[in-house]
C-alpha cells in the first residue's frame, strides 16, 4: 500500500470543497440546534434550495451576484414557510415538519413535471452553471501546485473554489462568534434552555426563534452553493443522508462552539477517506468489494453518531461541564 | 408584619368577594376559562391593589395558578377581559404583558440552567439594543448599554446574596437559590408588579426567612405582589389581602387575620375540619398530624 499517497489524499479532504460545504451547513445547523435547540432535521432541503435557486438562476442568465442573491431569498422562503406553523410548537413538531419538507424539496425538484427547470432525477450538469463563478476568477488559468496538492486554479475542483468556500466558511465563524458574544446570542440560548422563562420577561421567542430559523438556512443554501461548484446538482446526492452528515460533523465538533463545525466536518471526511483507502488496500476483493467498502464507510458514521450521543455528546470542543448539567 | 401605609388603605374594603378597592392596579371582569367541559377558572370580578401584598389561596385544583396563567398572557381565556394600570391586557402575549411591567416567575422554577448567574440576570434586562440581530454585530451600539445591565444585576445579587455565586452555571445553585435568582433576574426589568406562584415551593426553610423578607422589600420599594401559595405562615406573615378561590371562583376576600374564619372560607377550603385554624403553628406537630390521619381513617372505614 501506498501509505504516502494516502496520506496526501486524507490531507486533501481536509481543504476540499465539499469539506468546507459541510462545514458551513453545519455553521447554519449550530445557529438552530447549537444556539436556539431548534430540531432541524431537514438541512439538506436548504442546501439544495439554494443549489437550485443559484444554478437555475445562472443557467436563465442572471449574473453571479443576483444568482446567490437568488439562493438566499430561496432560503429565506422556506424558513418562512416552515416556521410560521411550527415554530409556536413544540421542538419535535419543528423536527417532523424539517425532515419532510426537505424530502418535499427533494421530490419535486426531481419530478419529470419540473424536468426544464430542475433536470429532474439527473439534475443539473455542473458546466451550465459554473461560468459565472469562474470568471468571477481574479487567477489566470492553468493548474498550481502547493506541497503534495495540485488542483486547477479556476476550474470546477479548483484552488478557486477552496479560497472561496474557506473564505465564506471563515465570515460564518466571524459571525456566529460575535453573535454568541452579544445579547441577541443571549437570547437565543435563554431560548434553548426555556422558553416559557424567557417569554417571562418580555422577549418575542417566537421572532428570536424565526430570525435563527432564518439565518441557519441562509448560511445552509450558501453551503448548497459551495457543494455544487465543483460537482452537479443532483437532488438525490441532497436528501436525507446529507442532514444525517451535517448533524454527525456538528456533534463530532461540537454543538454551541465556534469552531467546532470545522474541526467536525474536517475530521468527518478525512476519517471516512482514510477507513475506505486502508480498506481498499487491506481488505482483498474476495471480502469486500470497493462499492462495499464505500457503503461500510457509511454505516460507521452512523455507529460513529449513536455514539457520540451517548458517550460525548458535547463533542471535541463542546464545554463538558455546561452539558453535564440537566437542562430541566 | 404589613407595612401600616398598605394595611390603613384596605381597612375600609368590605370583606366580600370581588370588593372595591382605593387604588387597584388589576381589575378583571367576567374571567372564564374552560378546559373542554370543565371549568377552571370562573372570575366574575376581583380588583388588586396597588403597593400591597396580595395573597391568592384556595385548595388543590381552585385553578389559582390557571387564573394567573390567564393574567399573565401564558394562558387564553374563553371569555372576559382585564386591565392593568387602566389598560387592557386582553389577548396580549406573555412576552407583552412582561414589557408592560408584570412579571411573573414559576411554581417549577425556571432558571435557565446552562447558563451563568448573571447570564441570567442580564437576560432579564429590558430596551437591550444588543438583543437585535444587526445591531448584535456592532458591540459598540449596546456596550454601555450592557455595562448598565451588569451594574443593576451585581447589586441585585448582592442584595439577593447570590453575587459569590455570579459566575457559577444557574443549575449548580439549590433550589432555594434558584428561586432567589428567578426573583432577582424577574426584578431587572423593573417591574411595577411581581407575581409569584407558589414562592415558597420546595424551598429549603432556612431560606424561607430571607425570602419573605425579599418579598417585603418587593413592596416597599413600591412594587405590587401577588402570589399564589399554599403554605399559611406565609399567607399569614407576609400578605395584606386573602383572595380565597375554590372551584375557579373567588370566594372570600379580606385581611389575613380574619378571612380563615369566613364561613365560605371554611365550608369550601377547610371541608370537615373547619374548626381548625390552618395558620396555626400547632396544626404542624405530630400529635395533631396524627390525630388528623386517624380521623381520616375512621371517616373511610365508616364508608
Amino acid at each position: 500500500m501506498d501509505w504516502t499517497n494516502l496520506l496526501v489524499n486524507v490531507a486533501g479532504e481536509i481543504i476540499a470543497p465539499t469539506t468546507a460545504a459541510y462545514a458551513l451547513a453545519a455553521i447554519g445547523l449550530n445557529i438552530h440546534f447549537g444556539l436556539t435547540g431548534l430540531l432541524n432535521m431537514g438541512q439538506a432541503g436548504f442546501l439544495l434550495l439554494g443549489a437550485y435557486g443559484f444554478a437555475i438562476a445562472t443557467i436563465a442568465g442572471w449574473p453571479l451576484w443576483a444568482a446567490v442573491l437568488a439562493a438566499i431569498l430561496a432560503a429565506v422562503v422556506f424558513a418562512l414557510i416552515l416556521g410560521i406553523p411550527t415554530l409556536k410548537l413544540r421542538g419535535d413538531y419543528l423536527a417532523i415538519v424539517t425532515i419532510a419538507a426537505a424530502e418535499i424539496v427533494r421530490i419535486v425538484g426531481r419530478s419529470t413535471t419540473l424536468t426544464d427547470l430542475t433536470g429532474a432525477s439527473s439534475g443539473l450538469r455542473g458546466n451550465s452553471y459554473k461560468h459565472t463563478f469562474q470568471d468571477a476568477s481574479p487567477f489566470p488559468d492553468g493548474t498550481w501546485e502547493l506541497g503534495p496538492f495540485e488542483y486547477a486554479i479556476n476550474a470546477s475542483n479548483s484552488w478557486w473554489i477552496r479560497i472561496v468556500g474557506w473564505g465564506v466558511v471563515a465570515l460564518a465563524c466571524l459571525l456566529i462568534w460575535l453573535l454568541m458574544r452579544s445579547p441577541w446570542g443571549r437570547v437565543l440560548k435563554g431560548i434553548r434552555e426555556d422558553e416559557d422563562a424567557v417569554r417571562s420577561l418580555g422577549k418575542n421567542v417566537y421572532a428570536y426563534k424565526m430570525q435563527s430559523l432564518v439565518l441557519g438556512g441562509v448560511i445552509g443554501a450558501v453551503a448548497g452553493i459551495i457543494y455544487v461548484l465543483p460537482r452537479a446538482v443532483q437532488p438525490d446526492a441532497m436528501g436525507r443522508s446529507m442532514t444525517f452528515f451535517i448533524w454527525t460533523i456538528l456533534l463530532l465538533g461540537g454543538a454551541a462552539t465556534v469552531f467546532g463545525p470545522i474541526l467536525g466536518s474536517m475530521l468527518f471526511w478525512a476519517a471516512l477517506m482514510l477507513i475506505k483507502l486502508v480498506m481498499r488496500g487491506t481488505v482483498p476483493e474476495t471480502v469486500m468489494r470497493s462499492e462495499q467498502i464505500e457503503q461500510f464507510g457509511w454505516i460507521i458514521v452512523g455507529i460513529t453518531l449513536m455514539l457520540l450521543v451517548i458517550f460525548r455528546p458535547q463533542g471535541i470542543l463542546g464545554d463538558k461541564k455546561e452539558l453535564a448539567i440537566n437542562a430541566h | 408584619m404589613p407595612t401600616d401605609s398598605a394595611v390603613r388603605a384596605l381597612a375600609d374594603v368590605p370583606r366580600e368577594p370581588g370588593a372595591a378597592k382605593p387604588d387597584p392596579i388589576v381589575v378583571a371582569d367576567d374571567v372564564v376559562r374552560r378546559f373542554g367541559g370543565m371549568t377552571a377558572v370562573d372570575v366574575q370580578h376581583v380588583e388588586i391593589q396597588r403597593g400591597a401584598i396580595t395573597a391568592l389561596i384556595g385548595p388543590n385544583g381552585a385553578g389559582k395558578t390557571t387564573f394567573f396563567n390567564l393574567l399573565t398572557g401564558f394562558d387564553k381565556p374563553s371569555s372576559g377581559t382585564w386591565t392593568f394600570e387602566g389598560r387592557s391586557l386582553h389577548g396580549l402575549p406573555a412576552a407583552r404583558v412582561a414589557r408592560k411591567g408584570m412579571v411573573r416567575t414559576f411554581q417549577l422554577t425556571k432558571a435557565l440552567s446552562r447558563m451563568t448567574v448573571i447570564e441570567n440576570m442580564r437576560l432579564g434586562a429590558g430596551s437591550q439594543p444588543g438583543e437585535n440581530l444587526f445591531t448584535a454585530l456592532v458591540p459598540p451600539l449596546w456596550r454601555a448599554r450592557e455595562r448598565e445591565i451588569t451594574e443593576q444585576a451585581e447589586e441585585l445579587l448582592v442584595r439577593f446574596k447570590l453575587d459569590h455565586h455570579r459566575d457559577s452555571f444557574a443549575g449548580s445553585l439549590s433550589g432555594g437559590q434558584r428561586k432567589l435568582l428567578e426573583m432577582a433576574r424577574a426584578l431587572m426589568s423593573k417591574p411595577t408588579m411581581v407575581m409569584l406562584d407558589e414562592p415558597m415551593a420546595g424551598v429549603n426553610p432556612a431560606l424561607t426567612q430571607s425570602l419573605l423578607g425579599h418579598i417585603q422589600a418587593l413592596r416597599d420599594d413600591g412594587m405590587t405582589v401577588l402570589f399564589v401559595e399554599h403554605d399559611m405562615h406565609m399567607v399569614r406573615h407576609i400578605s395584606d389581602w386573602v383572595i380565597v378561590m375554590a372551584e375557579g371562583r373567588i370566594v372570600a376576600e379580606g385581611p389575613p387575620e380574619t378571612v380563615m374564619q369566613d364561613p365560605a372560607v371554611v365550608d369550601a377550603y377547610l371541608g370537615a375540619h373547619h374548626d381548625t385554624d390552618l395558620g396555626d403553628d400547632a396544626l404542624l406537630s405530630d400529635d395533631v398530624a396524627e390525630q388528623l390521619e386517624a380521623e381520616v381513617q375512621a371517616e373511610e372505614e365508616k364508608r
